[in-house]
């Protein structure tokens, strides 16, 4: 199926976090060979062009590397996911935490309420 | 390279395109939106070769543009006009003996993407399979540039999802160029590399897709929305 995509973000950027999202979940590990750029851009049901320019920019982050004749594959560089990972995680919260100061909460209000959920789901 | 510089067109004393200047990059795949009676369709087929403008130069190569461009360039129209006796492989040698750049295998390869049996006869096709058959003769050409009038109007979900898969898988971006009319603009919007917006006969916007949400945060359509506000 084609993938659905939010009208505020440019596609390929929307595509970018989609690939680092199935790293960061381990759908695709570490060394995994990806499809070539035709394959997924008809998969995605986008582009061809700007699936390329997803490719071109991941490896560019080091997050993937092209083998020469063989086509894209993850970084086998455990520091660089773990890294990935991190970035991640800092992103999520900095988008968080603008949303509660808009808001007018304090971090300590929202940290009460985090440990609270992550208790009650225990 | 196709060029229009200052094209327009007359019908019975209505101006449908007035002064569109435009250039077609190679390797792109553009789209041409705008409302009814915009001029969507009357662009492609002066690109086509298909109707003379009134004024202004359309040129290939520097050339100017004639029928025989139609050996360089494959336009599917917006309706269906295949000889319905036809099984759909008896077309594919129609086409073959047609279009010299028409590939055989090619095409039997987007049929078979497609799902559809090169035995049935045209008459006995649903209109979405039908649909399915035109973009896989209109593919099956290896054409330098592919004309497509609203390739997905009046077609289901299923059909307009295949069909826009097979335009991704049997283009080459390296050195074709696809320009489509369409009102779909949601749903081609991942498609497309740039759109074209028309206007009464005039071009108002040529932008990238991606540049569009980069710089006003929004799709084409919500972009083509404000547009229309902008300069009603």
């Amino acid at each position: 199926m084609s993938i659905e995509f939010s009208p505020d973000k440019p596609i390929y950027q929307q595509l970018i976090d989609r690939i680092m999202g199935d790293i960061i979940r381990g759908n695709l590990k570490s060394g995994e060979k990806l499809p070539s750029v035709r394959e997924y851009a008809v998969e995605a049901g986008v582009n061809a062009n700007t699936m390329q320019r997803v490719y071109k920019e991941l490896e560019q982050m080091e997050i993937t590397e092209t083998r020469r004749g063989q086509g894209s594959f993850v970084t086998e560089n455990e520091e660089r996911i773990a890294a990935l990972r991190h970035e991640m995680k800092e992103q999520l919260v900095t988008t968080f935490l603008q949303s509660v100061e808009a808001f007018g909460f304090t971090r300590d209000e929202m940290v009460k309420v985090l440990m609270e959920r992550s208790g009650s789901d225990d | 390279m196709i060029k229009l510089q200052g094209i327009s067109k007359k019908y019975g004393g209505k101006c449908v395109l007035d002064q569109v200047t435009l250039e077609l990059p190679k390797g792109k795949i553009i789209g041409l939106v705008g409302e009814n009676g915009s001029g969507k369709s009357t662009v492609l087929k002066v690109i086509a070769g298909l109707l003379t403008p009134d004024e202004g130069r359309a040129t290939y190569n520097g050339e100017p543009i004639t029928r025989n461009i139609a050996a360089h360039l494959a336009y599917m129209s917006d309706t269906d006009e295949f000889y319905l006796y036809f099984k759909v492989g008896q077309l594919f040698d129609y086409y073959a003996s047609q279009f010299e750049d028409f590939d055989l295998i090619k095409a039997k390869e987007i049929a078979q993407f497609l799902n559809i049996s090169l035995d049935t006869r045209m008459k006995n096709l649903s209109k979405g399979n039908r649909g399915r058959v035109k973009i896989a003769v209109t593919l099956g050409r290896e054409a330098d540039y592919y004309l497509l009038d609203e390739p997905f109007s009046g077609l289901d979900p299923m059909v307009r999802e295949d069909i826009a898969k097979g335009l991704i898988r049997f283009t080459d971006p390296e050195r074709q160029t696809v320009l489509m009319s369409t009102h779909e603009i949601k749903e081609v919007e991942p498609l497309l590399d740039e759109i074209i917006v028309l206007r009464q006969g005039k071009i108002i916007a040529m932008e990238p897709i991606d540049e569009i949400r980069d710089m006003y945060g929004m799709d084409a359509t919500s972009w083509m929305v404000s547009l229309f506000k902008e300069k009603a």
